[in-house]
């Protein structure tokens, strides 16, 4: 990255990307800012008042940072999948791979391309939230560094679903049967230690709980994971899903013949 | 003199076992206008798709002015730029933001691309389509986009891929004029191509490949006096009766038309002589197909029996 040349192909892809779903904004900017509104009312408001306090919040209070992360987590993915599938598709990637763009240049052109759409994008939520709940931050940085390391790992993980997939149906299959499972079942709603023991060890094993409680922890100052052990196993998941696509890509599976 | 392509040996075998290249070597000449020539799955793309990096070789050398593929593909990269056969850009972007964004990629600033894309984009009679989705562009305009974007970064080695297939006879002639133009400025360029009077007209060397491999490498002028014999196809003045040509294979088509086989010891004159002499009147003249035509039909033809009889 020392390389200028590099830089001014990492402002280009990165541009190019946040122009993309800018351009169509109604389709990824809007969709997000509706759901989360009905999630609001159903969830917070008319059941919330009937399930009351969790976790020493009210239950309005308790969701907001899991449903932000859930919109963060689906844009980010989506964003990178799609994008990079369809410069598959169409070939246009073509453009990158004949031009000197080294790999890391290409992972970071989409996955800033797909951090930048997923912060917005939580920037949207969190003010759609505040009409309903006043948000207490308690600790500002930990929530702005949980949502950057999630929004990269989700990203990361969309391009590697895009390295892969050979048709449209390919990239929406992981999104309908991994992502949403583990983000329902990743302490949005709940927290896990209304669970039984055995369950709760489980949802130990799903991601989504650390980066949910990490970025609760922000807002509410309670979580049922340490915030700083949650903070490490997302730069772990960071780390080694980096290094799984720079190894795709640079062995050009999926984009050389 | 400096060698703008140098391959050696190149072979690439794809996952399910198709032996595209077979040991190819090639090699073109700094300012060179080189046309690759061969019938469908000969190797052609293969082999520029290896050259610009997007297909990954197996075994072999490719060496772009000098800089080894392997070694120092950034610098490969940087001397290249490709038209290729399909249209690969992104349909929803504008003229404008493509061609600038591929010289981004190349590491030339914002400021500067878009000075750029307005030349090469003028040049090419897209500047008043710039702000149009690409998609909403014409075929033709499609090809001189893929052109300009080629351009962008001001490359040493342009390589087209049928670059004016499904374009009308026009704007072919524009193009070709453009490539003539661009190959006198000192750009180095190779071009596939299936028709075969594009690669008479432009080009000063040839090479022929099939099956893998290169069966003929030359200048257009040495391939041409290969040729033996022409059929040559003569207007005449309307008459009665049979004409005879001695010496020459000769097939009535009409009463005014006669087509006939040349061969080249024996020159054209005769063919008049002996037709004045009848009182015949030629009025027109045309080659029944392009020279070149013949010619790599008969090489392909030779190079696959030779191989046979190998076999």
């Amino acid at each position: 990255m020392s390389n200028p040349m590099n830089l001014t192909a990492l402002r280009t892809i990165w541009i190019k990307e946040c122009t993309r779903f800018l351009r169509i904004w109604v389709q990824t900017l809007v969709p997000p800012a509706i759901t989360m509104t009905l999630y609001f009312i159903i969830f917070g408001n008319l059941i919330g008042q009937r399930i009351g306090e969790m976790d020493g919040v009210s239950y309005m209070e308790f969701i907001v940072p899991g449903l932000i992360m859930m919109s963060v987590i689906t844009n980010a993915y989506s964003n990178v999948a799609s994008s990079f599938f369809s410069a598959k598709f169409q070939r246009n990637i073509e453009e990158m791979l004949v031009a000197p763009v080294s790999t890391l240049t290409i992972i970071l052109g989409y996955v800033g391309g797909g951090v930048a759409r997923s912060l917005i994008v939580a920037v949207v939520v969190t003010i759609v939230a505040s009409f309903f709940v006043p948000l207490n931050i308690q600790h500002f940085w930990l929530i702005v560094v949980t949502v950057v390391l999630t929004a990269t790992l989700f990203a990361l993980a969309g391009l590697i679903n895009a390295v892969f997939a050979k048709t449209f149906d390919d990239i929406s299959i992981i999104p309908t049967f991994v992502l949403t499972p583990l983000t329902y079942l990743g302490g949005v709603f709940y927290s896990i230690s209304l669970l039984p023991e055995f369950w709760q060890m489980v949802s130990k094993a799903n991601p989504i709980i650390y980066m949910v409680n990490a970025f609760r922890y922000g807002f509410i100052g309670v979580s049922d994971i340490n915030a700083y052990v949650a903070l490490g196993v997302l730069v772990l998941f960071n780390i080694a899903f980096g290094a799984l696509a720079w190894v795709l890509l640079n062995r050009g599976i999926g984009i050389r013949s | 003199m400096t060698k703008a392509l140098e391959i050696s040996g190149l072979k690439k075998t794809y996952r399910g076992g198709l032996q595209a290249l077979k040991g190819l070597d090639l090699t073109v000449n700094e300012g060179d206008f080189y046309a690759l020539l061969g019938p469908n799955g000969a190797g052609k793309s293969t082999t520029i798709g290896v050259v610009s990096s997007l297909v990954n070789k197996t075994e072999g050398s490719v060496k772009v002015f000098g800089y080894d593929l392997d070694s120092q593909l950034a610098d490969v990269k940087r001397c290249i730029g490709l038209v290729p056969q399909e249209f690969n850009f992104n349909q929803f972007e504008t003229v404008q933001q493509i061609v600038v964004n591929q010289a981004g990629y190349y590491g030339v600033s914002r400021t500067l691309a878009k000075e750029r894309s307005e030349k090469y984009l003028t040049q090419l009679g897209l500047w008043d389509k710039r702000n149009d989705p690409a998609r909403t562009l014409s075929g033709g305009m499609k090809r001189r986009l893929m052109i300009a974007r080629a351009l962008l970064h001001e490359p040493k080695l342009l390589i087209l891929d049928e670059p004016t297939a499904g374009v009308d006879i026009e704007l072919r002639r524009s193009m070709w004029d453009y490539l003539t133009q661009i190959n006198g400025q000192g750009i180095t360029i190779i071009l596939t191509t299936h028709y075969l009077e594009e690669a008479e007209t432009l080009c000063r060397n040839i090479g022929i490949i099939d099956k893998g491999r290169i069966i003929e490498n030359t200048s257009m002028k040495a391939l041409l006096s290969k040729l033996n014999i022409e059929t040559f196809v003569l207007d005449l003045d309307p008459y009665d009766g049979h004409p005879t040509l001695d010496g020459f294979t000769m097939r009535e088509l009409d009463n005014h038309t006669l087509e006939v086989d040349v061969p080249k010891e024996r020159g054209l004159n005769r063919v008049f002589e002996q037709l004045s002499a009848q009182g015949l009147k030629v009025l027109s003249m045309r080659n029944k197909a392009n020279r070149l035509e013949e010619l790599f039909v008969d090489l392909v033809e030779q190079g696959r029996n030779q191989k046979e009889s190998v076999e």
